[in-house]
């Protein structure tokens, strides 16, 4: 139960997804304008991520590996995660309106984020079973959404500030992730 | 110009996908802690761009348009794996260095985006090129951010010891923190002599994920001026 516990942490904190491994840097960048807007992001992602662990594992654990069909997975796990967020796209937009309404925009956007198919690759890599795989990916995209809500928070106060020209737009943001990356760093003392 | 020398000329400078489109920054920000890990994730990431592109160009009339993406996709993976699985073999070091960021190579806006952009309404030759040219556009790039954080993190370039002995290296350039910090140190410069980034338009065509198929959603918005 422990080593379960852990590894939640592990992914959300330790080695955050964004700050540490940067996985998903094009909607980190781009999504965190606003806080609203990053928060459902993260949402949606904790959902697809979630998802789409569970069923790369199950994947590589019942189909790959024993067919020792190991160097396919780049391709059918990219293939699974592309279909998949349609799935959950058209499944949401049948079963409940309001959370599609509220996360329809991002999902599309999701297929590409390097995050989750970073997950499913790092989960085989690391010889995880089904509900370690699950938990590590549920861990990562809450650290992910951690990182996205800070840094749309950070930026909403960037925005009122007198910048000095040549650091306004994009270096200023890398600049606040860079901080919010020395602040994370903290997390890697931690010890259990 | 030769219009294959112009592909290079884009690609490089004009259009350089990192620098000036601020496209791939996932790999860009996480093997730049040696120049030589940027060296070989670019060169890497040009052999894939350049095959997907001729093979993309050439099955062009043959991929039906509603299928495309997946199709790309399919075609990008493969590339991917093989040279994942030669890397393997005849590389072991860089497998090593590189590790997860190797296959994450499909996920790299830059080669769906030229995909979407140029190779699929291009001959194959000029194709080819414009890969070359991508290619070594973002190859030039990382080795330069690889280069500037081994240089301050760590006091060598390539492995060999450049810095005055009285140096003491700033270690955190060599770990996570130091790749965000040394690419917004790279923006702020070029925006301060005047280069402008396109990122702002690409921001403002509310393409705001601004990965690969929306990135080349982007490039369409702009007039593509890739006719």
């Amino acid at each position: 139960m422990k080593s379960l516990i852990l590894i939640v942490i592990t992914s959300a904190l330790i080695n955050n997804v964004v700050l540490n491994q940067f996985l998903g840097i094009c909607s980190f960048l781009g999504v965190s304008k606003q806080i609203k807007a990053s928060a459902s992001l993260g949402v949606a992602v904790i959902f697809v991520i979630t998802i789409a662990s569970a069923v790369a594992s199950l994947l590589y654990d019942y189909i790959l590996a024993p067919l020792g069909m190991d160097f396919m997975k780049t391709i059918v796990f990219i293939l699974v995660i592309a279909a998949l967020v349609q799935i959950v796209e058209m499944f949401l937009k049948k079963t409940s309106p309001a959370i599609y309404k509220a996360l329809g925009i991002f999902l599309p956007l999701i297929t590409t984020n390097c995050a989750v198919l970073g997950v499913a690759l790092t989960n085989v890599q690391n010889g995880y079973n089904f509900i370690q795989s699950v938990l590590c990916g549920f861990g990562t995209a809450v650290g992910y959404t951690i990182a996205i809500v800070l840094l749309a928070s950070i930026r909403s106060r960037i925005h009122e500030e007198d910048i000095p020209a040549p650091l306004r737009g994009a270096p200023i943001v890398l600049i606040s992730a860079a901080l919010m990356s020395i602040a994370f760093m903290g997390f890697s003392s931690l010890n259990f | 110009m030769n219009k294959y020398l112009e592909r290079l000329y884009n690609g490089i400078i004009k259009e350089n996908p990192t620098m000036i489109l601020m496209l791939g920054m996932c790999p860009t920000l996480a093997v730049s802690t040696r120049a030589i890990n940027g060296i070989g994730m670019g060169l890497s990431t040009t052999a894939v761009l350049i095959l997907s592109n001729v093979v993309i160009s050439i099955l062009r009339k043959a991929i039906p348009d509603e299928v495309r993406l997946p199709a790309y996709i399919v075609i990008v993976a493969s590339l991917v794996t093989v040279t994942e699985l030669l890397i393997e073999a005849y590389l072991p070091s860089l497998y090593e260095a590189l590790g997860i960021y190797i296959p994450l190579i499909v996920v790299n806006c830059i080669i769906l985006g030229r995909a979407e952009a140029y190779a699929n309404k291009n001959e194959p030759g000029v194709s080819a090129m414009d890969g070359l040219g991508m290619g070594l556009g973002f190859t030039i790039a990382l080795t330069i951010a690889g280069a500037l954080r081994e240089l301050i993190g760590n006091g060598t370039l390539f492995g060999a010891n450049v810095m005055p002995a009285g140096f003491e290296p700033i270690g955190i350039f060599v770990q996570p923190p130091g790749a965000f910090l040394v690419i917004a140190f790279i923006i702020m410069i070029m925006n301060a002599i005047g280069i402008k980034t396109r990122q702002r338009k690409l921001v403002e065509s509310s393409c705001d994920g601004c990965c690969s198929a929306c990135a080349s959603r982007c490039e369409k918005a702009e007039g593509g001026d890739d006719k």
